[in-house]
């Protein structure tokens, strides 16, 4: 099993979520993240005042699923998210030790 | 006694009161996350505590028989002999009462005014205890000297009509003051410190612009022809102001902003206040379009002077207390306001003067005291948090609370 922690931009998270719904993905956790890599952040004026912002608003997804559905996962979300503009983000391919659903106690693929 | 001016001047009043959490909301969105409770807190407390100082010993030394032209004496202490039958000469178609609970709001909102400048820096206890002193020994005098029966400003011919001297140029240098005597924010100009919820912010302005009517129009103190004059000079200065700013921030940094918009429509209405009952709407106008000019350039002045003047108001109140003032000597006109009197530019150079004096005694004095008062509080209870509450937030510190749970 492996989990896949991507992060996009926020506009782009309707899109990659119905991608992998259309994968089969059963479900993932989203959050509101700040970040930068190379894109540059960007610059606030306050009554006069300038400010370089630094961090940009990313969306992290985290989606946990079978090792087989990985490279087809990856390709979905790197469609979805693409802009072709610096800062469309990134996605990392974690291993995953163990997975246990609370309510059943299922644990390996049938709790995912 | 009329009952349309009496509704009229409650309603003011109210007015007036809404102003303060509007300020309160209005710097709020201001400071920093961490420090919102402890900006909001600040105003909104002061309600309170000049309330009861008012009708204790704040009308009497304000309002009440007059002493050497200086003060009022506290014949009135606990509201004796404020009553319900119009004063002769304070609103003499309202009760007492009503009169007097108009100008509590007055004297509630200029502390309030001043927490600006020592934002997310000052100890609740001895902010409380400041603003106490501020408002016995600064604004008492001062509201009495223009507008007290006998004050020498009043009886010199000061054209004040809603409060440049008592309100926006006392809470200008004030600030100044506190500004340099608390000293700058940790971090300050290497760390952020942006506004965290200009939402809040725009809807302080909003109600600011709101209230202003109570505090402008009421100021005639009559439901009729004058507050209509000084109800259409706020409106029409505000909205000159904000789009003054915002003119001058396209041009200068490429875009308008919300900040720009609220700051521009203060600034227009803090500086028609000593105007507004005395000018016609396209005087109201120009004092509008110079307050955004002038007060923008107010800002720039606390990079060039070093000093953090955390929420502009020295660059906004003061600058527009200033400024105000000279323009209600410019543009008064006795065909606005037969009571008032010429200005300037409707052939009378000498109010001008007037003016000046009445500004310069105003700075000079609310300098000093203010001075004093804050070196006497510093003395035996200190000012500025300590620096680890300062990283901290004042929120948690001073209040023990977090202003979001999200």
């Amino acid at each position: 099993m492996k989990k896949i922690e991507a992060i996009i931009k926020p506009f782009k998270l309707t899109e990659v979520k119905e991608g992998l719904s259309r994968l089969g993905v059963q479900g993932m956790t989203v959050n509101e993240v700040k970040g930068f890599g190379r894109q540059r952040g960007h610059k606030e004026v306050y009554r006069g005042a300038e400010y370089q912002v630094d961090f940009v608003s990313k969306v992290r997804i985290e989606v946990v699923m079978e090792a087989g559905l990985v490279q087809e996962a990856v390709k979905v979300i790197q469609e979805a998210a693409r802009t072709g503009q610096i800062g469309d983000g990134k996605i990392f391919v974690i291993p995953v030790d163990e997975v246990i659903r609370i309510r059943t106690g299922e644990t390996g693929k049938a709790a995912i | 006694m009329s009952t349309g001016d009496t509704a009229f001047l409650l309603m003011s009043a109210a007015l007036v009161m809404f102003m303060t959490p509007g300020l309160a909301l209005f710097y709020g969105g201001m400071v920093r996350k961490k420090n919102v409770l402890g900006t909001i807190m600040q105003s909104f407390i002061v309600i309170a505590l000049i309330s009861i100082e008012w009708i204790l010993w704040g009308y009497s030394m304000a309002f009440g028989p007059d002493k050497f032209g200086i003060i009022g004496g506290l014949e009135w202490f606990g509201l004796r002999g404020v009553g319900l039958e119009p004063h002769p000469v304070y609103a003499p178609t309202v009760p007492h009462q009503v009169f007097m609970i108009y100008q509590c709001m007055f004297a509630v909102i200029t502390p309030a005014l001043i927490t600006g400048a020592f934002a997310e820096r000052m100890k609740f206890g001895p902010f409380l205890l400041f603003s106490l002193l501020w408002a016995t020994f600064v604004y008492n005098p001062l509201a009495h000297w223009i507008w007290g029966d006998g004050g020498w400003l009043g009886r010199m011919g000061t054209l004040d009509f809603a409060g440049g001297v008592a309100v926006h140029l006392s809470s200008g240098v004030a600030a100044l003051v506190a500004a340099v005597m608390l000293g700058k924010r940790r971090g300050y100009g290497t760390e952020e410190m942006r506004p965290h919820n200009l939402p809040m912010t725009l809807l302080g302005a909003g109600i600011l612009w709101f209230g202003w009517f109570g505090f402008n129009a009421g100021s005639a103190l009559s439901a009729g022809r004058l507050a209509g004059v000084a109800f259409v000079a706020t409106h029409i200065a505000g909205s000159a102001g904000a789009l003054t700013w915002i003119a001058i921030e396209w041009k200068l940094h490429g875009k308008a902003t919300t900040l720009g918009a609220a700051s521009g429509a203060v600034a227009g209405l803090a500086m028609v206040t000593p105007a507004a009952g005395f000018v016609g709407p396209l005087s109201a106008a120009l004092i509008g379009v110079m307050a955004g000019a002038v007060c923008y350039l107010g800002i720039l002045a606390k990079n060039k002077f070093h000093y953090d003047d955390s929420l502009d108001v020295v660059g906004i109140h003061g600058v527009g207390g200033v400024f105000g003032l000279l323009a209600a000597g410019l543009f008064a006109s006795k065909l606005v306001n037969p009571n008032g009197a010429d200005g300037l530019f409707f052939g009378n150079p000498s109010q001008l003067a007037i003016q000046g004096l009445a500004i310069f005694v105003t700075i000079v004095y609310t300098f000093v005291i203010t001075y004093i008062l804050f070196k006497v509080v510093d003395k035996f209870f200190g000012l500025r948090v300590s620096e680890n509450d300062e990283l901290v937030g004042l929120d948690l510190n001073q209040h023990e609370e977090t202003g979001y749970e999200f």
